[in-house]
């Protein structure tokens, strides 16, 4: 179990690794990133300037490996020795230390990508975890009590009601929440975010609830269908005929033989679609106005704020990695056959 | 006289479906004693699995129809609640199933899910259910039963497999074995050691025995009595020595003859029964196996065609049931002589 804990871990680091090189070449290699940078009113100058800063004046290979060495013992910016050395005189605020691990740096937001994520990722974590909460918990009861009453009417129902849902763009349902059930009939308090240092676990799940619910409702309605699915195909085993011949009530034989086969597929999708929530969910961010990563994302497009743009995606990938790392290792603990498999 | 252990009468188990009503068990009846052997044969589709899996009230009334009497030690299955039927499975009726690897939860440990079924009907701690799941692992010829309890099914080769199977269905010393074709899944030498268990552990607890199969040879080894099925029906039941030898129904004769024999010659071809089973949707009129005799022209009349044939003594011997027309057997065998075929 550890041997194989450790090996998962170490593909995951090559992974990132890969990653990394990918992205950073796909960022800056194609054109001159400084003029993609510099937006309206370009002077030569100014293309300069931000070359300068950013190190595009450099060869690829040597901007790839000052940001490898920034990732790890952090970097000053401008990234030119000589322009940094001239800055210093002149304009001493423009000259700063980016702390390991760097990211990069935002001019137009003179702060350091990692600041401006640090800001902005626990809007996006506290979301995703809400979000995954809600929707884990009922497209799971959901699926199952859809597939307990496969084909009558309560089941026709929920695929039904579920298959709209999903149908609904995310932005309807946001706004919907937030012009009725918040504003005109007040049933939720308004949402906003409060962090649990200042509003307790309750101030901070009432403030995230709608837009959580947002995102939720939408994966819920995939897992009711994909737990109904799970649950008939495990009900239809084998080794269920024999829990029931060892005449054991049929609750245990649904919740403890039944959902227990179907959960280790479930559990693959719920790690890397919580995963994707970690990158910041950009449209229901928007409609509650919540400052989180989708938000930076969209102002940083916006601005061409490559090294911003840069540090959402290495961010994004790292949790993408990293839960899918965590799945490969539940999935050793729920299915024991693979524990032992090579 | 005295009630028979297990006695099934006039079983019938059909599913409706959109097309019509499958007729999966017609009528069925047959009695088995403690400690003896009952053996249903059969091809694919014949009922074999469908009637037995009524006895462990294995079929949900929401797609199929179960009716008939079931009668188990002067109980009627049939008429017990879900409840009631539930607390009697697994401890007085249990069963084999074909497949060993996919009849045991590849989640769970061997232990657990044998301790599960004690635990199930005996009132126990969870240490008297493991040491007495190690008990029974040991009594069907596990090695290291102390050890092995921790594993998981996929850990075990298939014969160990159906021996832990076999020490799930007999931890509660059920009266009634069922075993649907426990050793269809195992190579040839393992097949023989699953039997020679299975006859041990009977003579030990004295169980009765339902064993269903396709295999003419595993019945002649082990049953006392034989049960032919045929489309949902009982087409021969008699002593298993006397039906083998000298079947009375042309398709039990047919059974016995696609069977290769170890001393005959290669040269021999093997006779396969012509055609196929009949449907079970829409049943022909008269024998169900008439489309397929090749001795029906020998009864007059066209009466295999549309009469349904009663199962009755064969000649004066009241023990062996046949279902046919044809009121002395022995022509089968004089004209299959002349044909040249086997046997």
């Amino acid at each position: 179990m550890i041997a194989f804990t450790i090996r998962r871990v170490l593909i995951g680091v090559a992974m990132l690794l890969a990653m990394v090189f990918v992205t950073f070449v796909l960022f800056f290699a194609p054109g001159n990133p400084a003029v993609n940078m510099c937006e309206k009113y370009c002077t030569p100058e100014k293309i300069d300037s931000i070359s300068k800063t950013f190190g595009f004046d450099q060869p690829i290979t040597e901007q790839f490996g000052k940001f490898m060495s920034g990732l790890v013992v952090g970097r000053d910016y401008p990234v030119n020795d000589e322009y940094r050395a001239i800055l210093a005189e002149k304009n001493p605020e423009l000259v700063v230390h980016c702390d390991a691990p760097c990211l990069g740096y935002s001019l137009k937001q003179t702060a350091s990508v990692n600041e401006l994520i640090a800001k902005k990722a626990p809007v996006t974590i506290s979301l995703a975890i809400a979000a995954f909460v809600i929707w884990m918990t009922f497209g799971v009861l959901l699926g199952v009590i859809a597939a307990v009453f496969q084909g009558r009417l309560l089941d026709r129902a929920l695929v039904g009601v579920t298959l709209v849902v999903y149908a609904l763009p995310t932005f309807v349902i946001g706004t919907f929440l937030l012009q009725y059930a918040a504003i005109k009939w007040q049933i939720f308090s308004y949402p906003r975010y409060q962090t649990i240092a200042d509003g307790g676990i309750f101030g901070w799940a009432t403030g995230l609830l709608l837009p959580a619910l947002t995102l939720a409702l939408f994966y819920m309605a995939a897992y009711v269908r994909i737990t109904r699915a799970y649950v008939l195909e495990s009900m239809s085993e084998d080794y269920i005929r024999t829990a029931r011949s060892k005449g054991l009530p049929e609750r245990v034989v649904l919740f403890k033989h039944g959902l227990r086969a179907a959960l280790t597929p479930l559990v693959s999708m719920a790690g890397l679609d919580f995963a994707s929530l970690l990158a910041g969910a950009i449209i229901t961010e928007s409609v509650f106005n919540f400052q989180g990563m989708g938000l930076l994302a969209i102002t940083a497009n916006k601005d061409s704020d490559l090294p911003v743009l840069i540090g959402l995606v290495l961010v994004a990938g790292a949790a993408v990695i990293v839960m899918n790392i965590i799945v490969d290792v539940l999935y050793a603990y729920i299915d024991p056959r693979v524990r032992l498999s090579k | 006289m005295t009630q028979p252990f297990l006695s099934v009468e006039n079983l019938f188990v059909h599913f409706p479906t959109v097309d019509g009503i499958v007729r999966s068990t017609d009528g069925l009846s047959y009695t088995v004693e403690r400690g003896k052997t009952l053996g249903i044969v059969g091809e694919s589709g014949s009922g074999k699995s469908v009637s037995s899996s009524a006895i462990m009230g294995l079929h949900r009334n929401t797609n199929a129809i179960v009716s008939g009497s079931i009668w188990l030690d002067g109980v009627d299955l049939l008429a017990l609640s879900d409840k009631e039927m539930q607390a009697r499975r697994g401890q007085d009726v249990a069963m084999i199933f074909q497949d060993p690897l996919s009849s045991l939860h590849p989640y769970f440990r061997v232990g657990d899910q044998i301790a599960e079924a004690y635990l199930a009907h005996n009132n126990v701690s969870k240490a008297a259910a493991r040491k007495r799941t190690i008990d029974m692992l040991g009594r069907v010829g596990i090695p290291n039963p102390e050890r092995r309890v921790d594993d998981y099914p996929h850990q075990f080769s298939g014969g160990m497999r159906q021996r832990v199977m076999i020490a799930m269905a007999l931890v509660n010393d059920p009266a009634l074995l069922i075993a649907d074709e426990p050793t269809t899944a195992l190579d040839v030498t393992v097949q023989a050691q699953i039997l020679d268990l299975l006859q041990d552990l009977q003579s030990e607890f004295n169980t009765a025995l339902l064993l269903i199969t396709h295999d003419l040879g595993v019945i002649a080894e082990v049953a006392d009595d034989v049960l032919v099925m045929y489309a949902g029906r009982a087409v021969e039941y008699g002593k298993a020595a006397q039906l083998l030898s000298k079947p009375a129904m042309p398709y039990t004769l047919g059974l016995t003859q696609s069977v290769p024999d170890i001393t005959s010659s290669v040269d021999i071809p093997l006779k396969p029964i012509p055609g196929n089973p009949p449907s079970l949707l829409n049943p022909p009129p008269g024998c169900p196996f008439a489309p397929r005799c090749e001795f029906k022209h020998l009864v007059p009349d066209d009466r295999c065609t549309t009469e349904l044939p009663l199962l009755e003594a064969n000649g004066a011997d009241a023990s062996h049931l046949k279902r046919c027309h044809l009121a002395d057997a022995s022509v089968m065998y004089t004209q299959t002589a002349a044909a040249g075929g086997r046997k």
